[in-house]
């Protein structure tokens, strides 16, 4: 469980070890000791709540670096869609894709053009008989990790196909070797322009058995700075974008599911929204529908931690940007509708890690749940975090567990020596009458 | 040890949206003790079946869960209308649920018999015009 590699780091420097991303993190990953936050990265989801939190930007994304990046022989940007919402005034795709290979690319394949054709995989995988339902996305790569830590019996709901980034990546290389014979593989360089840095995660860690064909993340917000400069002095660009209205739509929340033209579906976004509707579809509580868009970041990826700008601004863009695009510029012909082919799919889901368990031995549980349940009693239940942990409630259990000292309540201390400095008081006063009489 | 773990819920009946609440904390819990997934999720399905009804008919009550080394115990108190003919209440479809619950969703008859099937005893006691004392078990082992 520890090989999983993380893309959230740390400032010490700057870090004032305030409670802020404490309060906030979604799955409690994070606790505050001599100073300064710890990620405990088997919990940690990679959802950036707490880079976008920190008052004082101590918390940041990691990411490859756009300059090392453009030293490679043969490099490929691979925009995400969210991308195209970042800049003002913007009416034609082509600005940005041109732009990319002024900076230094050698090619730019989109990410909304895969995302059409996974959009049209997905209307066929939605008929596939016997599959559980609804089908839970697939793209967004901190709900996958949720459904692993928290959600086993959801597991099989997660569709199958591979997300349109992994898509992308592949069409890309082999488009690249097709064109340019004399190029092995190791040459290519694949770059995912990412909104967030989960993906960074999913490049790094893969998923279940499946390993990212992307080679490199880099961070929107990076990128950006970089193009603004040379799109300026862009006159007019080559025509490059392959995009629709769908493909465009997938960096919004319901673009992905709007796509499959199936009104059954339900979108949801905001990590704490997507925790709400796993549990009620975990109790079978939500009944009729096929199919189940989640996606961590407010908006859908435009909301995510390494984008520019506001999200529902990046969105307003998006819809003018798609406006007076055809609806999918990405078709599927002939044989094509009859079966998605193997090369879409990933093979494994990925194992339930059980973090949330006290104990291994079931015995032992129990015990320490007595232990935590009387402790917790005891604490003053405001959640203040001075001690360090999110809550009243984690505290008592990183103490039974031996994580946290048991003096660390601070409250609790003040409680307690309140109560002996009056039992004192009171011996003084009672030796004082004594004397008195 | 033999002394259980103990987990106790007030169930709101004033406020219907808050219904199912305590299923999900339930489900927290069993989590951390480390109980697999599975019978978590037949806990969880029963717990939830029982807490909708108490709101539904009872106007409340209360839920005590029972964690023991070999069983899960949940206990559901209420001091609703009772159940007149618990024969015929655990018949599937067969449901007294007023028709604003029904416009929901619920109300469809098979919160009683759902909360037999996922559990590995039920016992259901009932007053007429005193209340309703549900004991289900869940074994682990």
């Amino acid at each position: 469980m520890n090989s999983y590699e993380h893309s959230v780091s740390l400032d010490l420097t700057r870090c004032t070890g305030c409670t802020a991303c404490l309060k906030h993190c979604p799955t409690e990953a994070i606790r505050i000791k001599d100073g300064h936050a710890q990620i405990n990265p088997d919990r940690c989801i990679d959802c950036g709540i707490c880079i976008k939190i920190c008052p004082s930007k101590a918390k940041k994304a990691t990411y490859s670096r756009l300059d090392k990046v453009l030293k490679r022989k043969y490099k490929i940007a691979l925009p995400a869609p969210s991308l195209y919402g970042q800049f003002e005034d913007l009416d034609d795709v082509d600005f940005v894709l041109q732009g990319l290979k002024n900076i230094g690319f050698d090619d730019v394949f989109e990410v909304s053009k895969a995302a059409e054709l996974v959009s049209a995989y997905t209307r066929l995988y939605l008929k596939t008989e016997g599959i559980p339902k609804p089908v839970i996305n697939s793209a967004c790569p901190v709900v996958l990790r949720l459904i692993s830590l928290r959600y086993p019996t959801l597991k099989e709901h997660i569709m199958q196909l591979l997300p349109p980034m992994e898509i992308a990546a592949r069409l890309a290389r082999e488009r690249a070797m097709k064109e340019h014979p004399e190029l092995s593989r190791e040459d290519i360089c694949i770059c995912f322009i990412s909104p967030c840095p989960a993906k960074v995660s999913y490049v790094r860690n893969g998923f279940g058995d499946y390993k990212s064909e992307v080679d490199e993340v880099l961070s929107i917000s990076d990128v950006y700075f970089n193009l603004i400069n040379v799109m300026r002095r862009q006159h007019q660009p080559d025509q490059l974008s392959e995009s629709g209205v769908i493909g465009i739509s997938w960096a919004t929340t319901g673009g992905e599911a709007s796509a499959l033209f199936n009104d059954k579906y339900l979108a949801a976004d905001g990590i704490d929204n997507v925790n709400r509707v796993l549990e009620q579809l975990d109790n079978g509580n939500i009944s009729g529908l096929e199919f189940v868009e989640l996606n961590a970041c407010p908006g859908g990826c435009v909301g995510g931690a390494m984008v520019v700008e506001n999200p529902f601004v990046a969105k307003a863009r998006l819809q003018t940007l798609r406006r007076y695009l055809p609806v999918s510029q990405t078709k599927l012909t002939g044989d094509e509708r009859d079966y998605i082919p193997q090369n879409f799919f990933f093979d494994e889901l990925p194992t339930y890690m059980p973090i949330q368990r006290l104990s291994a031995n079931f015995g032992e549980s129990l015990r320490m749940m007595a232990v935590i349940q009387k402790l917790h009693e005891a604490l003053p239940g405001i959640d203040c975090g001075a001690c360090g942990a999110p809550n009243c409630r984690a505290f008592a259990e990183d103490v039974v567990c031996g994580r946290s000292p048991e003096d660390g309540c601070v409250l609790l201390q003040k409680q307690q020596l309140e109560v002996l400095l009056k039992s004192k008081e009171e011996e003084q006063n009672r030796d004082s009458a004594t004397t008195g009489s | 040890m033999n002394e259980a773990v103990r987990f106790h819920f007030v169930v709101d009946g004033e406020d219907f949206t808050s219904a199912g609440q305590a299923s999900v904390q339930v489900k927290k819990n069993l989590r951390r003790l480390g109980i697999p997934p599975e019978i978590i999720r037949k806990i969880s399905i029963a717990m939830y079946e029982g807490e909708i009804n108490m709101v539904i008919h009872a106007n409340g009550g209360e839920a005590e869960v029972l964690v023991y080394e070999d069983r899960v115990e949940m206990i559901l108190t209420d001091r609703g209308p009772g159940i007149a003919n618990i024969e015929d209440a655990m018949k599937e479809g067969y449901s007294t649920a007023p028709d604003n619950v029904r416009s929901l969703g619920f109300g469809a008859g098979m919160g009683l018999p759902n909360m037999k099937r996922y559990t590995d005893g039920m016992k259901i006691e009932s007053v007429v015009g005193e209340g309703t004392t549900i004991t289900m078990t869940v074994n682990l082992t």
